[in-house]
């Protein structure tokens, strides 16, 4: 968890807005330190987590949080993380052995076009704590890391919009829980002109993920070229919508990742250039 | 076990009774034994990373090792994009399975074009003081007597009575080795190798019924794969504990047409998606094994960059080489040094937050006459007054505004006096 985060997005985990899709999304750069930000976030909050980690294994998921001062193999024992290990999921189906054990979640490996259903099933199924433990946890929060890496696995955009629409329908609406996802994407972003191409997987997701959602962190790499001190810069977009209309309002921020968490400060104040 | 122990802390006070009780304490509680490092730390070869405790292994090349942040960790593939004729990406294959070959590591190596056995072959010479240790021959002997082979020494008789450390020197406080590629590896060293061949050809492919995104070549390679991890013990879940090794794990030219791929022959290829479901594949089962992996891609033949974008991002390292060969820059006199350049395109993220990034982006690389090797493209100003240093700046700069303006770069040579 950044404290300098949570100040720029008027958060903290005892008062959090409810109900909110949080878009991370990177482009030439990498957002996925705000993914573990966001996973100490809300473990901290006691809300109740499901972590769909399909890039990482969750060693590295739960060495990194242990650094950000939270235990996920306690979380997970207590029954406040339900983690999907994409991983290892994947590899019973890409490899299949006699006894079939794999778990349903990653069906969508053994036949792209079948769709993401089983996945959101598991994330429904998930979040839906029967057992009575409704008073023990928060509002239900799903995090996903990352949502291109289905497009590259032969999962369809349109397929994975509709996994995050009925997370978002499921989680912010109903049940006024938060979902952040994060998407990754190598292209400039003007050079989005020729039409359907394979390409454009990365791009079209981006854009409609970003129609769904109501914050927006946008990381990227400093225009000017490469630099040791400044890994990058973040924009901050919140879209609300009022009774007149929709608001945007935007913010941008260079930031450095340390060690154990960022630091986030106005662009050209650098501690390296002042 | 415990009794073997037992009877250890019994002999010891028996031999030193002058010890200090205190001392003798943790012999005997079973429970307050003395702390020692995980046991994968002793795999030779090996040392754990400065900033976060990973397990590196070298890939052979020194400066490369420097640039990844001392080396590659296990359980990370490094993906190199392959120069135009695919010689130095080649090169840096065999340096990594060389490596692997002097380090006593189990190697797997596949390949579609040329014999995984003919790769081999060609392996560069290590150049070792300590070469003899790992031959075969001289290997049990050492191991059991080691005066034996001082006797053998009959030229320099001066140097008997020194101790013998170059053992200790090779395995610990040197980190990888270094190779000399004019000449190959001999190949009592080589065969000493576990080696496990992969050649697409002769390896029979089932078709597979189901709808996956995967080729049966590449499925083919993950289950053969995934079979050298389980029955040789590179599982980290396997509790075998008596000796564990490193599998090097090399994958010539994948995504070539050779193997079976149309990746490189179309801007919207069938089977746009099964390299980078290998990939993933190959991470998963790489993540839960002692093994780590380096995979060539002929990336300047695929034409779709967002294709090659998702599969740099399936790797956790990912190195482009740019040869001068073939291209106009090969006469360009501000990149005679060179032969080509590095690019960086991508370093890992592994179990920390911030990612070990170099220190600048402008590299290239040269071969010399005997070895490999990166270095920054831009040297810094050196302030010695040398009539060379002004001549090379006076040319790089002419260069620069020669090819500013489109003209060639002929005429700048008689500048260097």
């Amino acid at each position: 968890m950044f404290t300098e985060l949570n100040s720029i997005l008027n958060t903290s985990p005892d008062s959090f807005t409810q109900g909110e899709f949080i878009l991370v999304s990177d482009r030439q750069s990498d957002a996925s330190f705000l993914i573990h930000h966001f996973l100490s976030f809300y473990l901290r909050a006691r809300c109740k987590v499901c972590f769909v980690g399909l890039v990482q294994s969750y060693s590295h998921y739960s060495a990194v949080s242990q650094r950000l001062g939270v235990s996920l193999a306690q979380a997970k024992e207590k029954g406040q993380l339900i983690f999907l290990e994409g991983l290892k999921e994947s590899l019973s189906i890409l490899n299949p052995q006699e006894a079939d054990t794999g778990s349903q979640a990653m069906d969508f490996l053994r036949d792209p076009a079948v769709g993401l259903r089983s996945l959101y099933e598991f994330v429904r199924s998930g979040l839906s704590s029967s057992d009575g433990g409704e008073d023990e946890w928060g509002p239900p929060v799903l995090l996903v890391d990352d949502l291109s890496v289905l497009l590259s696995l032969g999962v369809s955009v349109g397929a994975a919009l509709d996994f995050s629409h009925y997370c978002r329908a499921t989680v912010c609406s109903q049940k006024q829980g938060n979902v952040v996802m994060l998407a990754r994407c190598d292209g400039e972003e003007d050079e989005e002109d020729d039409g359907d191409d394979e390409g454009e997987g990365s791009e079209r997701l981006l854009k409609g993920l970003s129609h769904q959602c109501s914050l927006a962190l946008q990381v990227r790499g400093l225009p000017t070229g490469y630099c040791r001190d400044i890994h990058g810069q973040v924009e901050v977009c919140w879209r609300r919508r009022q009774a007149d209309g929709q608001h945007t309002q935007k913010k941008l921020f260079q930031y450095k990742v340390h060690d154990k968490g960022a630091s986030f400060f106005a662009r050209g104040t650098s501690s390296a250039v002042l | 076990m415990s009794v073997t122990r037992v009877t250890a802390s019994m002999a010891a006070p028996a031999n030193r009774v002058s010890k200090p009780s205190g001392e003798r304490l943790p012999f005997n509680t079973t429970s307050f034994q003395k702390k020692t490092r995980s046991k994968l730390l002793s795999i030779p070869g090996t040392r754990p990373s400065v900033q976060n405790g990973q397990l590196l292994v070298s890939t052979g090349v020194t400066s490369l090792d420097y640039l990844l942040g001392g080396g590659l960790a296990v359980g990370t593939v490094l993906l190199i994009e392959e120069d135009r004729y695919d010689s130095y990406s080649r090169m840096i294959l065999k340096y990594f399975l060389a490596e692997g070959v002097v380090c006593r590591h189990e190697l797997f190596v596949a390949a579609a074009q040329d014999n995984p056995t003919d790769i081999l072959q060609e392996l560069p010479d290590p150049i070792l003081d300590d070469v003899a240790i790992h031959k075969p021959v001289e290997q049990p002997r050492l191991s059991c007597e080691p005066h034996d082979s001082l006797d053998a020494m009959k030229i320099a008789w001066r140097y008997q009575n020194l101790p013998k450390v170059q053992s200790a020197l090779a395995s610990s406080s040197r980190f990888g080795h270094y190779y000399d590629v004019s000449k190959t590896m001999e190949p009592e060293i080589r065969q000493a190798a576990k080696c496990h061949p992969f050649y697409l050809p002769e390896h029979p492919t089932q078709s597979s019924p189901t709808h996956s995104p995967m080729l049966e070549s590449y499925s083919a390679l993950l289950k053969s794969l995934e079979d050298v991890i389980h029955r040789e013990g590179f599982d980290v879940a396997t509790p075998m504990s008596n000796s564990r090794n490193i599998l090097r794990i090399g994958l010539h030219s994948l995504g070539s047409a050779l193997w079976g791929d149309d990746l490189c022959c179309h801007d919207n290829p069938r089977h746009g998606h099964a390299l980078a479901t290998f990939l993933y594949g190959l991470r998963a089962l790489l993540r839960s094994s002692l093994a780590v992996a380096v995979v060539t891609v002929p990336s300047h033949l695929i034409q779709n960059r967002a294709l090659m974008g998702s599969i740099t991002r399936l790797c956790d390292n990912a190195i482009a080489l740019e040869s001068f060969k073939g291209s106009e820059r090969e006469t360009n006199p501000l990149y005679k040094d060179y032969h080509g350049l590095l690019h960086v395109r991508q370093v890992p993220h592994l179990n920390c937050l911030v990612s070990q990034l170099p220190d600048h982006k402008d590299l290239a690389f040269k071969l010399k006459r005997k070895q490999f090797s990166i270095e920054r493209l831009h040297l810094p100003p050196d302030l010695s007054e040398t009539v060379s240093r002004v001549s090379r700046g006076e040319l790089a700069g002419a260069t620069m505004v020669a090819s500013a303006c489109g003209s060639g770069t002929s005429g700048n040579k008689h500048l260097d006096f």
